[in-house]
């Protein structure tokens, strides 16, 4: 599904190498994780893979379904069925959450060449997935996330990644700022989500949120690089010991 | 030697071929206008009030040429149950109008309306005259001296319709002077519309006397034509526990000058003025307001939003002035800009002038370009880098156009904004 091949990245402004040739491959069905200490280097991976500006590819390749991300614009990644959940979703004054949900859900199936959702329908299905995530009707009708607390912002992340049913979704953090109840709410739309054809990439600290979505492969990334890879038990070792062993074993 | 020196004053000049009425009702008025204007001057660059916008081309005694654009837009408001009164090139058009009645109010043309017991003759150029003071405002004075046409609406009772001015420009050489008074009793509604582009070059004075109780709802839209220039004025004094609301939409337009000018002149009264303005490559637009709180308890609030791109240049001179013994004042002033490109500029001179102590006055100015965070979000999510160039564009200036508090004007005018930098794309 996501295929990351010896990426390399440095900040375009500045002579700084975030990413030193991180190799990933996340199949189909499958959920990995990533876990790694703070400015390791994992949001920076998920903005190139979407395509934020300010970062310069300098080797390495990325794809998705053997189609090159590298290349595409942001809005061509998403329709091609890519998802990023934010570690820090953006307020948006003065648009309304649902314009921007309906606008986004039909861009991506007009670039697509399929059929756009009509509004009546649109409001059934957001109407009962926000249901799902106990995202109340007011915060459907506010400007996006003006106003959301940092649950909330979280569960909107979701809310859309279920609306837009994208193949491969990555998660930055989406457990931090969740309350208890939250992280099950959110772990339960993550899961409903979990099929054969749709890969995840969990950018996590905690194990609590693997307990609830179980992570098929786990990585640990430091310095720009994944520096171990293994099955659960991973996470559960980087819980109990933090990172200093790993760090240690590698060097 | 007298005619040598004619020439080269420029209030002269620009008299030269205009009339100011020596009789009539209005004849007063106009020879008083004339005398402050011989006394001010013509507005010119050193002034400091013009030290953003040049005034040449609203001051020379001929007007540019100013091509007439074809449009194919439905007029704005044409869908609406209005009294209709149009001008072309700045004169009445008395076939194109409906006719001038409307229960709750009476109207008469200016060029026409000659009684000895007018009364517009407490309106005409007196608040123009009052707003003179502490800044000279010579286009005002020559506009009441000299103005050709134009409207008088005496409120009495509450209209079942808006009155609705509607402009065409016909000719690529007018220069319209258009003076229009508006005086509501007390407790009467009046919601006028305006829109269109008057002529090659206008200059407009509107009067709005509001008395106590009284509400006065204005929306204008300065039509889009590239070319135009326009330098109006809007005078409202108002009275107790009264209500004045005033939105602008200007699209376009080589250049303009919107000055406002609103005295609260009574307890508890409600000022709230709005403008929207998106302008692209040649375009100029300078909106410059006054308000002046001379009672206790009032409220002003002015929102202003321009959207520039392709070296289009927006000016904003906005003040408040609090008097003593205006208690409890609630003042608030925005102004703010969006620049699509490096090449476009906003100036901004945001003043509190305050002379009480139990007020609460605040003012904001910024300039920026498209949040690129909120731009990345959105196309992360699907939406095309122009759409969500769009979205964020209009979610700014939206919040100038949720200053109308009717739900179809506020759809049209958002409608008219979006049909314009959908032309835009590419
Ligand atoms: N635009 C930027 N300008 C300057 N430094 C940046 C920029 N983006 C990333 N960095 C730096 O790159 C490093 C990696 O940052 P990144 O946000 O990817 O880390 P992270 O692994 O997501 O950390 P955390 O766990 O704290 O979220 C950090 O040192 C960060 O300061
Ligand atoms: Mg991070």
């Amino acid at each position: 599904m996501l295929s990351i091949k010896n990426l390399n990245v440095k900040l375009e402004d500045e002579d700084k190498q975030i990413l030193k040739g991180v190799d990933l491959e996340v199949e189909a069905g499958k959920v990995h994780a990533i876990m790694g200490p703070n400015g390791s280097g994992k949001s920076t991976l998920s903005y190139v893979l979407s395509g934020k500006g300010g970062y310069e590819v300098t080797e390495g390749t990325a794809e998705l379904e053997g189609v090159d991300l590298l290349d595409m614009e942001p809005e061509d990644r998403a329709a091609a069925g890519l998802f990023l959940a934010f570690q820090y979703p953006v307020e948006i004054p003065g648009v309304g959450n649902m314009t921007f949900l309906r606008t986004a859900v039909n861009a991506q199936r007009k670039a697509r060449g399929e059929e756009e959702m009509s509004a009546a329908e649109f409001l059934k299905v957001v109407r009962a997935k926000a249901k799902e995530l106990k995202i109340d009707a007011d915060m459907l009708k506010r400007p996006v996330n003006m106003g959301f607390s940092g649950g909330e912002k979280k569960r909107n992340e979701i809310l859309q990644m279920a609306m837009l049913e994208p193949k491969m979704c990555i998660l930055d953090e989406t457990d931090s700022g969740l309350d208890v109840d939250a992280m099950k709410l959110v772990a339960e739309g993550v899961n409903a989500l979990r099929s054969e054809g749709r890969g995840f990439l969990v950018i996590t600290h905690y194990q609590r949120l693997l307990d609830h979505i179980k992570p098929d492969v786990v990585h640990i990334m430091a310095n720009g690089r994944i520096i171990k890879t293994g099955g659960p038990e991973l996470a559960l070792e980087v819980e109990n010991n933090g990172y200093a062993d790993i760090l240690a074993e590698v060097a | 030697m007298a005619e040598a020196a004619l020439k080269t004053d420029p209030v002269a000049a620009i008299l030269e071929g205009r009339e100011v009425l020596a009789t009539g009702w209005s004849a007063a008025a106009r020879s008083d206008a004339l005398a402050r204007l011989q006394a001010s001057g013509l507005p010119e660059r050193r002034d400091e009030y013009w030290k953003f916008t040049r005034p040449d081309t609203l001051t020379q005694a001929q007007a540019p040429q100013a091509a007439v654009m074809a449009d194919d837009e439905a007029p704005l408001f044409d869908e609406m149950d209005r009294l209709q009164i149009v001008f072309v090139d700045g004169v009445f058009d008395a076939e194109a109008s409906d006719d001038l009645a409307l229960e709750g109010i009476s109207i008469e043309r200016l060029a026409t309306a000659n009684s000895d017991l007018h009364w517009a003759r407490d309106v005409y150029g007196v608040l123009e005259k009052r707003g003179q003071d502490p800044v000279s405002r010579p286009l005002a004075a020559l506009n009441t001296a000299t103005a050709t046409d134009g409207i008088l609406i005496h409120v009495t009772g509450k209209p079942s319709k808006p009155v609705n001015l509607i402009y065409n420009h016909k000719s690529d050489s007018s220069d319209a002077t258009l003076h229009h008074c508006i005086k509501l009793d007390a407790g009467a509604e009046l919601t006028v519309l305006e829109n269109g582009p008057a002529a090659a070059r206008l200059n407009k004075v509107m009067e709005v006397e509001i008395a106590d109780g009284a509400s006065f709802n204005h929306i204008r839209a300065q039509g889009r034509n590239h070319e135009r220039r326009a330098a109006t004025h809007l005078f409202a004094r108002l009275g107790t526990e009264s209500e004045f609301k005033s939105f602008t939409l200007t699209m376009n337009g080589v250049l303009t000058r919107n000055e406002a000018v609103i005295e609260l002149t009574g307890d508890d009264a409600k000022a709230h003025i709005a403008g929207a303005c998106v302008g692209d490559g040649d375009f100029h637009h300078d909106d410059t307001v006054f308000i002046t709180h001379d009672a206790v308890n009032c409220e002003s609030r002015q929102v202003f939003k321009k959207v520039l791109r392709n070296g289009a240049i927006g000016v904003f001179q906005g003040k408040i002035l609090v008097k003593a013994g205006a208690q409890k004042t609630d003042g608030y002033q925005i102004s703010q800009s969006l620049l699509l490109d490096g090449d476009s500029q906003f100036l901004a001179k945001p003043e509190l002038e305050i002379y009480a102590d139990d007020v609460a006055c605040s003012h904001g100015s910024t300039s920026g370009a498209i949040d690129e965070d909120a731009l990345f979000y959105l196309r992360s999510r699907g939406v095309p880098h122009a759409d969500a160039t769009d979205m964020l564009t209009l979610s700014f200036l939206a919040e100038a156009v949720e200053e109308i508090e009717a739900n179809d004007l506020r759809e049209e005018i958002l409608d008219r904004l979006t049909g314009w930098l959908g032309r835009r794309r590419g």
